[in-house]
């Protein structure tokens, strides 16, 4: 990804999608919202409220420059790894599947690996829109808007593609990501074999936590 | 005895891949024609093959597999074929500026004026969001701006396209990267072939 590339793209497009956004909150209820609400909310089921674009935008491009990183790509190690072969099949099949929904996202938009309901999926979005808006949990993108690649591979999409999941994927942020995401999914029933069923419970003054009587 | 099916061809352009140098590049050309359409006419002929498609005019198939908006898979390469087409025809070296002849005239009378014309037409080509086209058509014979999303273009909703720009970023990147304004612009005041829009305007009042 060539530095002229990454000086439009940054400091072009993300940097207009930012300003038009500031432009188009400033003076409204939006303006001390974080940006992954005014995100979820302006994209209004549907019906996006004209900050969406800019707001999803500015989202969007932010995630995939962080999804990035020189000496990147190739398969994962960690906690990622077990889980697309736990739940994709394998690292190749995440890369067909990968390969394609960034290949067939017809027009503009976004390649996605998320957590949909505590399971990965591949998916893809057009234009603007983004995973956050059925709660799903972003946890890779790559953009496939012709601007992110034209200057380097031309009309050749499947190239950059390629060369992104060869060359280019962050996956220790992608671990990270899922770390977090960990805080937010409902993985089901606990292993309740890791639970010492005899263990007593104990009282707080036991456990030696106290409690505040309430003064009033 | 089978019966002869019609394959696409990719149609030359009007002009050398330099001609409209320094405005739209060669190297453009060479990829906008060479590579995007001859991809959708080589992935349309594909899709087409062996089905009841295979024998339509490509403006019927693109009718035909529009759907209504839930597009039947050879509506995205027939209508990027078609409208490619209508693009490099809708431009010409030393084109451009206000026209003369017949569109002059209902450009006064459904768009104000020629000025008017060009903020109407750069509106519809800047908020494109995304991949599209911007359009000046015929709709029930007056004169409208329109702009359209990806493939989408006016032949489904009924209207008489006489020009269009190609807003898509493959369009403009390599000339002028994320300045849209400016290449529509150029567009405007070098570019447009107003003697073709005249003639599809003829056509089309001689259809009604």
């Amino acid at each position: 990804m060539s530095k002229k590339t990454l000086e439009v793209h940054w400091g072009k497009h993300q940097r207009g999608y930012i300003e038009n956004l500031n432009r188009q909150i400033a003076n409204t209820p939006f303006e001390g919202y974080l940006l992954e609400d005014i995100v979820k909310i302006s994209y209004n089921r549907g019906s996006p409220q004209p900050a969406f674009n800019n707001a999803a935008q500015a989202w969007n491009h932010d995630f995939f420059f962080t999804s990035l990183k020189p000496g990147g790509g190739k398969s994962p190690t960690g906690e990622i790894a077990e889980l697309i072969d736990k739940q994709l099949g394998s690292y190749d099949n995440f890369v067909k599947e990968f390969k394609l929904a960034a290949a067939s996202q017809f027009g503009a938009g976004w390649a996605w690996l998320a957590l949909k309901e505590a399971k990965l999926v591949v998916e893809k979005t057009p234009n603007a829109i983004n995973p956050l808006i059925w709660d799903h949990i972003p946890l890779l993108v790559l953009d496939v808007w012709e601007h992110a690649y034209y200057l380097d591979f031309q009309n050749n999409r499947p190239d950059y593609v390629s060369t992104f999941l060869e060359h280019l994927v962050n996956w220790d942020i992608v671990n990270a990501r899922l770390d977090r995401a960990k805080a937010f999914m409902n993985w089901g029933e606990p292993d309740w074999d890791l639970f010492d069923k005899d263990a007593d419970i104990l009282t707080y003054e036991e456990a030696g936590i106290d409690v505040v009587e309430d003064s009033s | 005895m089978s019966a002869v099916v019609a394959k696409f061809e990719l149609p030359p352009l009007p002009y050398e891949m330099n001609a409209l140098e320094p405005f739209m590049s060669k190297t453009t050309l060479e990829f906008h024609w060479g590579k995007h359409q001859r991809a959708y006419i080589d992935n349309l002929n594909k899709q087409i093959s062996g089905t009841e498609l295979e024998s339509l005019k490509l403006e019927d198939i693109i009718t035909k597999t529009y759907g209504g908006g839930n597009a039947q898979p050879a509506f995205n390469n027939a209508a990027q074929a078609w409208n490619h087409d209508f693009f490099f025809h809708s431009m010409t070296a030393k084109g451009g500026k206000a026209p003369s002849g017949d569109i002059s005239g209902l450009i006064n009378r459904d768009l104000g004026s020629y000025d008017n014309f060009v903020k109407e037409f750069k509106a519809a080509a800047t908020t494109q969001f995304g991949s599209g086209w911007a359009w000046l058509s015929l709709k029930d014979g007056k004169l409208i701006v329109q702009k359209t999303a990806n493939a989408v273009n006016p032949l489904v909703s009924g209207e008489t396209p006489l020009l269009v720009l190609d807003v898509w970023e493959h369009a403009y990147y390599l000339d002028f990267q994320n300045r849209r304004p400016d290449y529509v612009e150029t567009f405007l005041r070098e570019l447009v072939n107003w003697d073709t829009v005249n003639a599809r305007l003829e056509t089309a009042t001689a259809k009604l």
